[in-house]
């Protein structure tokens, strides 16, 4: 039998991961095509305000979504009814996505005519946050009923997201939630952290939020760098 | 759940530096985990211990843990402090000014194999 050998490696195990999602994001930025990734916990609304954003951008950008779940495809349905290419993507049990799921994902939609495509990841605040997928920029929502608390309780996802959507602030008056000491905590764990307090239901403050993505994906596609 | 994901990572890991040094059978795989990195060890020993079976390079491999301390640094008073005993506020102060220093890591140590 052959000598065991000990091979150091010494690296963190997201490194593959992180290369795997540059490469992504070079090839989004050759396609002109813009990857936002969006996180939260089930029940904040995500497909909600994801069908209003694609009503108030559909016009003008080229949109494509990509929506996971450990099973069904109830979600990939109603986003269907909104009249953008979708597609579902079963994780297999699995609680989040990866850069690999990713990229498979995006050839299955094929992201080449594309503006911008939206993930609607895993219902979670915790394991989506460690894994890179690739994307631009990486948004999450936070909705009323969940408290304010959450900043505190699941600091990792607030650090790496670009965007804090508040949702369900219509129902604010019902629930003992603070939307300054949110922001408080947010900020402590990501001090760049943009925040848009919105109702997907009413329609209110949704418009600085559609403002802001249609920016963004606009500086993409501009962008040389 | 989460825990399957890292381990399919580290495998995919352990596999491509398997090719590069054309390992044919990995013994042992040590990981380093920060005291805080959210990783449930028996969780991870368990899952490791499902996946490994479907691979051929490492089906009989073991998987050894180290820890790694959480230490939190404060911005109030310029002193570390032990993470996982105090949480964010200081205990010499009382800021919650703080940042980790180390403990979240999920890393891959060395790989024992012939």
């Amino acid at each position: 039998m052959d000598k065991i050998r000990i091979i150091e490696v010494k690296e963190s195990i997201f490194a593959d991961n992180n290369r795997e999602a540059d490469r992504i994001r070079a090839e989004l930025k050759r396609q002109k095509t813009f990857l936002l990734n969006l996180m939260s916990s089930p029940g904040s609304g995500k497909t909600t305000l994801l069908m209003r954003t694609i009503e108030a951008l559909k016009d003008e950008l080229r949109i494509g979504v990509m929506e996971a779940d450990i099973d069904s495809s109830v979600d990939a349905e109603k986003i269907a009814a909104t009249g953008v290419r979708s597609i579902q993507l079963h994780t297999g049990g699995m609680c989040h996505l990866d850069a690999g799921m990713t990229e498979q994902g995006l050839k299955e939609l094929g992201t080449e005519d594309l503006d911008l495509v939206v993930l609607e990841n895993v219902g979670n605040l915790v394991c989506p946050a460690e894994f890179d997928t690739g994307a631009v920029k990486n948004a999450m929502i936070l909705s009323v009923p969940e408290g304010h608390d959450k900043p505190l309780k699941y600091p990792l996802i607030f650090t790496v997201c670009d965007v804090l959507i508040i949702n369900k602030i219509d129902v604010l008056p019902y629930f003992d939630f603070d939307l300054d000491k949110v922001r408080e905590y947010a900020h402590m764990r990501n001090p760049k952290l943009k925040i848009f307090p919105v109702s997907a239901k009413t329609g209110e403050g949704m418009r600085a939020w559609t403002d802001w993505l249609r920016q963004q994906v606009g500086e993409w596609k501009r962008d040389e760098i | 759940m989460h825990e399957l994901g890292i381990v399919f990572h580290i495998i995919k890991t352990v596999e491509r530096v398997g090719e590069e040094n054309q390992l044919s059978t990995v013994s042992s795989v040590t990981i380093q985990l920060g005291e805080v990195s959210g990783v449930v060890h028996h969780e991870l020993a368990d899952c490791w211990k499902w996946a490994v079976k479907k691979t051929e390079l490492l089906k009989n491999a073991e998987l050894l843990i180290e820890t790694i301390p959480a230490v939190t640094f404060c911005e109030g008073c310029d002193t570390t402090y032990e993470t996982v005993r105090h949480g964010r506020i200081c205990p010499h102060c009382g800021s919650g000014h703080t940042y980790l220093v180390q403990g979240n890591e999920i890393n891959l140590k060395e790989i024992a194999a012939c």
